[in-house]
């Protein structure tokens, strides 16, 4: 199968703290991804590596055979949600929609992707107005509303309740299904184990682990997934 | 195309919305022609000259409002875009830094042309404002004028690393050239070494070019500023678009 995330040795340090250091991966098309980690172990570090939103002090990273830091046409097949979402201070849901898929040469359609997301009766209030689980929901829809490739989602579903959390990861399975890849970052072992095909967990910028979740289990002798990562990740509580 | 019209559409809503351009590159220079037209209604700008004091004073009139865009408006939105992680989220589209600051400049053009287009109505149908010189020539000025002004703010929008120092070169930048540069002081009222010094300003020229061309004072347009404004505006845009920071 086709790889579409190629990444080599990255390595990025800032200062005198390694916040990636020599982290490989592959990710495979139509099958998703989940970096784990703890706060600070430098998920997003490698998302932003990967993406060319920062520059690796040393490895190689090419997304759909293309070199995200210099290609900016890769970007028409790849969706991004980062962690902080940035938005113009006035602006309204529909008018960010609008101006995201303006971008594009064949974007999906914004108000169907709301109208999916929950946000249907949303577009026309401010982006600032909305809940913290509803701005969520929005940068998800950005994120998809190229119709990518790929997408890379930064702790996917942080500030989502339950039922909004189920609803999401529903519609991601059916996406990766029909072909799209899947690069995530989460904090939810449930949400990882429900959708990851393979996951890596960093520890102080180094890979800990990589393999599948039936791997982790395996390996750490743990049969609940939440315990395997703890104990892998060396979080384990005393 | 499509992309550009559309993110124009919208910033522009965004602008409006927020209000500030309005009132400093709209209302402001609007209100500063009635003050003087109050002041000296259809007086002569001095003895022996057909001229009258408005008609002297309509191309400082204009660059108000180029000055508020070009140094305040742009350099700030710019930079607020780039704290607020608006940059980065464009950063991760097929965008092009090029046609993100098109936009932005464009929207700076637009609010000159209604301040430009509104103070010689009112001034008109005020105090009976006519043009001495050439349509085209005052128009050319104009357009120099605002290039020139607002390329400069785009290249400190576009390589200041947060909106804290941009504003401080938006400050640096924006209130010597609107006291200084005969916006609102007549030049010719300064010392002669003050108005040596401050011709090396882009807006200085400017409105001089402007008021020569608006009451048809000089037969030929003067080579050496011309040719600075276009200096200025090409190397100014090409810092801008070379050094533009997403981050």
């Amino acid at each position: 199968m086709e790889e579409v995330i190629k990444a080599e040795n990255l390595t990025k340090a800032y200062g005198t703290l390694l916040a990636a250091d020599h982290v490989s991966l592959r990710v495979k098309r139509g099958t998703a991804f989940g970096l784990l980690g703890a706060n600070g172990a430098g998920k997003s570090t490698v998302i932003e590596c990967i993406l060319g939103t920062k520059q690796p002090d040393g490895g190689t990273v090419s997304v759909l055979s293309l070199n995200p830091g210099k290609d900016r046409c890769l970007f028409q097949q790849v969706g991004v949600q980062f962690q902080e979402c940035g938005y113009q201070p006035e602006i309204k849901v529909s008018e960010l929609c609008e101006e995201t898929a303006c971008l594009y040469k064949a974007p999906g359609d914004w108000r169907m992707l709301c109208e999916k997301f929950g946000l249907g009766d949303k577009t026309g209030a401010p982006v600032k107005s909305l809940s913290g689980g509803q701005r969520q929901r929005l940068f998800i829809v950005l994120a998809l509303l190229p119709r990518p490739h790929v997408v890379f989602l930064d702790e996917l579903t942080t500030g989502l309740d339950a039922k909004a959390r189920r609803d999401v990861w529903k519609i991601l399975k059916e996406l990766k299904d029909s072909g799209l890849t899947i690069f995530l970052t989460s904090h939810f072992m449930d949400e990882v184990e429900a959708l990851c095909d393979e996951i890596c967990i960093l520890h102080k910028g180094r890979a800990v682990f990589y393999g599948t979740v039936a791997q982790a289990k395996e390996k750490s002798g743990c049969e609940n997934f939440e315990d395997a990562y703890l104990k892998l990740s060396g979080e384990e509580i005393e | 195309m499509k992309a550009f019209c559309t993110l124009l559409k919208n910033e522009l809503k965004l602008n409006i919305r927020n209000m500030n351009m309005v009132i400093f590159a709209v209302i402001l220079p609007l209100a500063v022609l009635v003050i003087l037209g109050l002041l000296y209604g259809t007086s002569p700008a001095a003895g022996g000259v057909d001229y009258t004091f408005l008609e002297q004073s309509i191309g400082a009139l204009c660059s108000i409002s180029i000055c508020a865009g070009g140094l305040m408006g742009l350099p700030l939105v710019t930079a607020e875009y780039r704290e607020r992680k608006v940059l980065k989220r464009f950063r991760v589209t097929p965008i092009s830094p090029g046609m993100l600051l098109a936009v932005e400049f464009l929207i700076y053009v637009l609010y000159a042309l209604v301040s430009l287009s509104l103070l010689l109505l009112v001034s008109w149908l005020g105090w009976g404002v006519h043009l001495h010189g050439s349509w085209g020539g005052f128009a050319l000025s104009w357009l120099l004028t605002v290039l020139s002004t607002l390329s400069i703010g785009m290249m400190a929008g576009g390589i200041a690393r947060n909106t804290k120092s941009a504003s401080i070169i938006a400050c640096v930048l924006y209130f010597p050239m609107l006291i200084f540069s005969g916006a609102t002081l007549p030049l010719e009222v300064m010392p002669e070494t003050m108005q040596r010094m401050i011709r090396i300003f882009p807006i200085t020229q400017g409105i001089q070019l402007m008021k020569s061309a608006f009451l048809d004072l000089t037969a030929e347009p003067p080579a050496l500023p011309i040719v600075m404004m276009l200096g200025v505006t090409l190397a100014c845009s090409g810092i801008a678009v070379k050094c533009f920071r997403w981050e």
